[in-house]
């Protein structure tokens, strides 16, 4: 299965404060239950964005100045709680093709990883300084350059890094696991053979 | 060398390294619910590809059941059709799916346990973050996505980074009406709720050598909410004599050679670990969470944090974040504090000995007027039991409403939801803004004792004092 080679993201950026944004605030529990992900980006945030009334709330989402962004930029800790890949396939099939916060929750980092979407490490006076320049300029081009661990948007460049592992994934093409994994059958066979509660 | 049990049961589920560096870790079991797994089956099919292992992989249906509503259709229809998406793909595979029919249904987290599918040095993996439950019987089990679910239906095994290891030590005893809740949520308050990031917590120490499994498993539960990946205890004799005798454990002599086997797991004295932390029994008080995190927890006597006392200015924004949902007053007492519903359940807390202990003492009490009282056990098994023991009785005229297994409140996937701003001290294991069905809802994690004693006070209580609790 060959797959994209992601070393760079490149769009518009919006910024979404907060630390801690968990699972549930990315997409509220009631919008899992369906048996396919799709039609989940329209839900994003969905208890954020709108009132009981389904009015528009003040959000950076419904800002129409960051409309078709595709860097979603946050605070510390984002992806906690419910390990659901349904918070990261809301946020891929809303339009974002990187996420970049000051840190990640694991889980959501490694589904983030496996979709192709890769989740940047950034400083928290560095993200402070990209979210003062889009909110001057919502058009600004910014770019995740995952291979270089860098984000450089209009001529400044703040270092944002994709861990190790994931970066090589997300460069090498490496990102969905599944062909690897399947590569391996025979051993897995052999080792579960090998294993008593699992020969049995 | 010595080796913690971590490390060996990695190195006997190691397939091979990836070329990101990565472990193909072969998954022993493989537990899948109604939510998570049928986009994972969408996307084998898309494939082309089967399921490797279906006799290790093993189904029930636990978040979305109506609990007050036994026969299909169900009244939702999207939670008929992922009903009967699960049952197809089961059947289609040949996955043993405990539907409610079989009366072995539950959450899948207590479900794998009570069948004796979970088990020591043995790897656990299911599309739900509290999966680390099972880490309770030696196990290592992981949490993971809907994509690695796909993986590990189609190769039985999965890619991961190795964990570090915590080793939590909980020295000397527990004080009278301090519950493993109270401990672990103590253990989020002090290491922080991502503390855990890129580690397993090993639990030990003289608290954890008494517990029983079920207290074992509320702790291992909640490992995630601290930000590890997993959580565990070595198992013991406390251990195998709850395994033994369960369907799928071991009989005859392969019982006692699969116990020899479980022993060789268990951690060797004197192994390293990346971090070791010690906390005393002594210190942990009855916790009872006012803000929208688990680690948002101060002790009964406490009162709420004032956002003005906070040292570091993140700190005071996220008190001020969460009193402003929790509608609760800086500085003011926690105890006192008028709730509205009363939930009783989950696979943090909705176990037999959990119903056991409430009922001793909510027996000849009265839930408070106004308050909304429902229990939920958390296994078709424990329902049973309870019902035999006539627990369910004394909840009922206690006032409680007793429902059908499943999660329930816990995220109100199911009719069970909290109205508009509705505070409800609940048994489970998330605050989070929204968790309970209600965008505004609200809601305070404690243990089931506390739950009870709030329930029957109306307010959020001392447990201790509303029970006479001192043994
Ligand atoms: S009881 Fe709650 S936490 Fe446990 S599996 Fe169900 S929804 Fe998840």
């Amino acid at each position: 299965m060959a797959l994209e080679k992601i070393t760079a993201v490149t769009g518009r950026a919006v910024y979404v404060p907060g630390n801690d944004i968990d699972t549930d605030r990315i997409i509220p529990a009631r919008f899992m239950k369906c048996v396919t992900f799709d039609g989940l980006g329209e839900f994003l945030f969905h208890d954020v964005r709108k009132n009981a009334d389904g009015t528009d709330q003040a959000h950076p989402l419904n800002d129409p100045r960051f409309r078709g962004a595709t860097i979603l930029l946050s605070g510390a800790n984002f992806g906690c709680g419910s390990s659901r890949e349904h918070a990261p396939q809301a946020i891929q099939k809303y339009g974002f093709r990187a996420v970049v916060a000051e840190s990640f929750a694991e889980i959501f980092f490694g589904n983030c990883t496996t979709l192709g979407i890769p989740c940047a490490a950034a400083a928290r006076a560095d993200i402070a300084r990209l979210a003062a320049a889009i909110a001057a300029d919502p058009s600004l081009a910014v770019t995740l350059d995952v291979a270089a661990g860098e984000i450089r948007f209009g001529g400044q460049a703040i270092p944002a890094e994709v861990r190790p592992a994931a970066r090589d994934a997300l460069i090498h093409g490496r990102w969905d696991a599944i062909g690897e994994l399947l590569e391996g059958l025979p051993a897995v066979q052999a080792l579960a053979t090998r294993t008593p509660y699992l020969a049995a | 060398m010595a080796k913690s049990l971590f490390e060996k049961v990695w190195a006997a589920h190691a397939v091979r390294t990836l070329a990101n560096g990565q472990t193909q870790l072969l998954i022993g079991t493989h537990l899948i619910h109604e939510v998570t797994s049928p986009q994972a089956f969408g996307m084998l099919r898309d494939l082309g590809l089967k399921v490797a292992m279906p006799h290790r992989t093993f189904a029930t249906v636990d978040h979305i059941v109506p609990t007050d509503q036994l026969v299909e259709p169900y009244r939702d229809p999207l939670a008929q059709a992922m009903m009967e998406e699960l049952r197809r793909n089961c059947a289609e595979s040949g996955i043993t799916f405990f539907d409610r029919a079989t009366g072995k249904q539950g959450i899948v987290h207590i479900v794998g346990p009570e069948q004796g599918i979970t088990q020591p040095g043995t790897t656990i993996a299911c599309g739900d973050s509290h999966t680390s439950t099972h880490g309770a019987f030696g196990a290592v089990a992981f949490g993971i996505g809907t994509t690695q679910i796909r993986d590990v239906l189609a190769t039985q095994t999965m890619a991961l980074g190795k964990l570090k290891v915590r080793r939590i030590n909980v020295r000397g005893r527990l004080r009278p009406g301090v519950y493993a809740k109270d401990v672990i949520l103590h253990i989020i308050r002090v290491l922080g709720v991502n503390g855990g990031t890129g580690y397993a917590y090993e639990y030990g120490g003289e608290v954890f050598d008494r517990f029983s499994m079920e207290e074992r498993m509320t702790v291992c539960n909640m490992s995630i909410e601290g930000g590890a990946r997993a959580g565990y205890v070595n198992p013991d004799q406390t251990t195998f004599d709850y395994l033994r005798g369960r369907p799928y454990s071991p009989q005859g002599a392969a019982w006692d050679a699969a116990v020899e086997r479980w022993r060789g797991f268990a951690s060797d004295p004197g192994c390293p670990y990346d971090d070791i932390v010690t906390i005393e029994a002594a210190d942990i008080a009855p916790t009872v969470t006012w803000g929208i995190n688990p680690g948002q927890g101060i002790a009964i006597t406490e009162s709420i944090p004032d956002p003005t006392h906070a040292t570091a200015a993140d700190e005071r924004a996220s008190i001020e974040e969460a009193l402003a949902y929790m509608k609760l007053r800086p500085g003011a007492a926690i105890k006192g504090t008028r709730i509205d519903v009363a939930f009783i359940g989950s696979c943090t807390n909705g176990r037999l000995s959990d119903f056991r202990e409430v009922a001793r003492h909510v027996r000849g009490r009265r839930v408070a007027p106004g308050v909304k009282a429902i229990a939920v056990p958390g296994s078709q098994i424990v329902a049973l039991q309870c019902e035999k023991e006539g627990i369910d009785q004394v909840l009922r005229d206690a006032g409680f409403e007793w429902r059908a297994a499943g999660c329930s409140m816990c995220l109100a996937m199911n009719p069970d939801k909290l109205i508009g701003d509705q505070l409800c001290a609940s048994s489970s294991n998330r605050n989070f803004k929204g968790r309970q069905g209600s965008p505004t809802g609200r809601t305070l994690l404690m243990s089931p004792l506390m739950v009870a004693a709030a329930a029957v006070t109306g307010t959020v209580a001392d447990a201790r004092e509303v029970f006479a609790v001192n043994s």
